[in-house]
């Protein structure tokens, strides 16, 4: 056996490759958003007054029924409680309470989508385009003649998107607290970041799995991308508990299905629970409890990266065969 | 004349086979619906939650304002990043900005022709959004044949004002990193948020509110809504000033964004070329 062929098959040596690979790939994500300190507010500040628009439209609602409720007429002298006027002072002022909740647990969940964009795109456009990307700047050759496995290359993407996307995520979290008066009351801390770790690594190995259909893809790449936009937004709810589609008789189910394959969907659903608590929204919006959605998630960790392994290994083989692997423009 | 026409039309053909000629014809029309057909489906779903939850007897003014104001924000997000796009797209994406900018046309005239093919496809998302929440929805629309005039000499002028707005903002892309989807996301989120696209200007601070009026597309917004949705009674703040008025504001606002667009353009592409930036690609 020669020297090379026994240091590829010595395990240590690979698990050393790879981890270096993983660090190398990651490590421009990370030190590149340093250098480039006009990153910080275009991917950070500027996304936020997108998610302010939401926040702001839910206090719109929440400003017209409380004007709803406080207006006196004669023939509610109370205001109106819903269709009904209200019976009394007290009857009133539980309305109006219950409008304030209820608003602050709708833009706390805002919040919590607002942070989710943040993941949901970095997986879209630098995780899912970024070996079509790397292929249409010269890269991608590179990196298929390096030594190292290709998921390691992945997991470095992810590393380091996920690291340079927790700066937009956390400016989301603290925006809503600070600026929006928003309350969280996180019940379980360890439940809490089990399910974020979770939906994160689903999400990423999800955006592994479509880097390497994109690779085949070609061009419909940029275009497919674009299409997981806002119809992902609204099949997921990342602005409004999901749990809302289901009363929507007919398509609205079928909606929420389809929106649940993508991790975030779950993961925000649980997410929502835990930090705004079960009984929210009076407990009517939510799909499954956190432990079974937790379950789901880890399920679907597991199988996308199982997946990704898999179609990149078979997409790269089929890219090579076809001739695709460096063809750019196509 | 001729020569920035002859440019114009021929980047307006590149930009629509560019957008267009990777899939189907029916595959493109579909793409290009569902997208805004979503993002107002998300508005429609957070009415629906909060009425369950907030409001049974529901608010039909609040949804048909939200939705007509959305609706045509469509224009916003695409205008602006067809037109700030251009420039980051040739330079990182095609690489093909310095065979461009060496030619002898206007590259300002070509950035604009490329923004064309967006606008045509812009105008039927907003005609099927608009059809849709009045057919499906109960969004109440009502355009009086005598305001067609209006209506038509309003949007002309706030796409201009769009298109200028867009312009300076590829100016400044001359020097920035790749970050066309903080920009495509982030400044059209501040025409969201202080514009009273989907909610009146009366829900912001007083300092959000005076941003609001100093931008020429509240007024835009204000006006579309008066003369297609005249029914909604929601109070914009806005209800002193006659169409006639922010017409004219408008027009000067349109000119007055068409001079800044051409300063700013001027300007980056000077710092550009001195820092070597033309043609930089910026791969994290």
């Amino acid at each position: 056996m020669s020297e090379a062929k026994a240091r590829r098959s010595d395990l240590r040596y690979r698990i050393g490759l790879n981890l270096r690979a993983v660090k190398g790939r990651s490590y421009p994500r990370i030190v590149g958003a340093n250098r480039e300190p006009s990153w910080i507010f275009f991917e950070a500040l500027l996304p936020l007054l997108g998610i302010a628009a939401y926040v702001f439209i839910y206090q719109f609602f929440g400003g017209q029924a409380l004007a709803a409720i406080t207006t006196k007429t004669a023939a509610a002298p109370w205001g109106m409680c819903g269709h009904d006027p209200c019976a009394n002072a007290a009857a009133q002022s539980a309305a109006a309470a219950a409008v304030g909740a209820n608003t602050n647990a709708l833009v706390a969940s805002v919040v919590l989508g607002g942070t989710m964009v943040a993941f949901w795109l970095n997986v879209l456009w630098s995780m899912a385009s970024q070996l079509y990307w790397e292929k249409e700047i010269g890269n991608l050759q590179l990196y298929m003649m390096a030594p190292m496995n290709r998921m390691a290359l992945l997991g470095g993407m992810a590393v380091g998107g996920m690291v340079m996307t927790s700066m937009r995520a956390v400016s989301t979290l603290v925006a809503g607290v600070l600026v929006f008066g928003v309350v969280f009351q996180v019940a379980s801390p360890l439940l809490l970041l089990a399910v974020f770790f979770a939906t994160l690594i689903a999400l990423y190995g999800l955006g592994m799995m479509f880097a390497s259909l994109y690779l085949l893809w070609g061009r419909e790449a940029w275009n497919l991308s674009a299409l997981m936009e806002e119809p992902i937004f609204f099949s997921s709810g990342f602005y409004f508990p999901l749990g809302g589609l289901l009363k929507i008789p007919g398509w609205g189910p079928a909606i929420a299905i389809a929106g649940s394959f993508i991790p975030a969907s779950l993961g925000l659903d649980a997410l929502r629970q835990l930090t705004l608590g079960s009984t929210a929204f009076g407990g009517n919006f939510w799909i499954f409890s956190v432990t079974t959605e937790l379950g789901i998630l880890v399920g679907m960790a597991v199988l996308f990266l199982i997946l990704a392994r898999y179609c990149l290994a078979y997409l790269e083989t089929l890219a090579k065969r076809e001739g695709k692997l460096t063809s750019r423009h196509q | 004349m001729r020569t920035y026409w002859r440019t114009f039309k021929t980047a307006a053909w590149l930009g629509w086979e560019m957008d267009s000629n990777w899939t189907e014809p029916w595959l493109f029309v579909l793409y290009s619906v569902i997208k805004p057909v979503a993002g107002a489906f998300i508005l429609v779903l957070m009415y629906i939650v909060f009425v369950a939850i907030g409001r049974p007897s529901g608010d039909a003014d609040a949804f048909s304002y939200m939705y007509v104001g959305n609706s045509f924000f469509i224009f916003v997000a695409t205008v602006l990043f067809g037109t700030f796009q251009v420039i980051q797209s040739d330079r990182e994406w095609y690489q093909t900005i310095r065979y461009i900018y060496i030619s002898p046309i206007s590259y300002y005239v070509y950035i604009l022709g490329r923004a064309a093919s967006k606008i045509a496809v812009a105008v039927f998302a907003v005609a099927i959004t608009l059809l849709f929440g009045a057919m499906f929805l109960g969004v109440r629309l009502h355009l009086a044949l005598a305001d067609v005039p209006l209506f038509l000499v309003s949007t002309v002028l706030g796409l201009a004002v769009l298109l200028a707005i867009g312009i300076c903002l590829g100016g400044i892309s001359f020097l920035t990193a790749k970050h066309t989807h903080g920009l495509a996301e982030g400044i059209p989120g501040l025409f969201y948020v202080f514009c009273g696209v989907l909610f009146p200007l009366s829900v912001l601070p007083s300092w959000g509110q005076a941003v609001g009026r100093a931008i020429p597309l509240t007024y835009w917004f204000d006006i579309t809504r008066r003369l297609i949705a005249p029914t909604v009674t929601v109070n914009t703040t806005l209800s002193g000033f006659d169409p006639l008025t922010i017409l004219l504001f408008l027009i000067v606002s349109s000119i007055g964004f068409f001079l800044l667009s051409v300063l700013i353009y001027k300007v980056g592409e000077y710092f550009a070329r001195k820092a070597g930036k033309i043609d930089m690609t910026t791969s994290y």
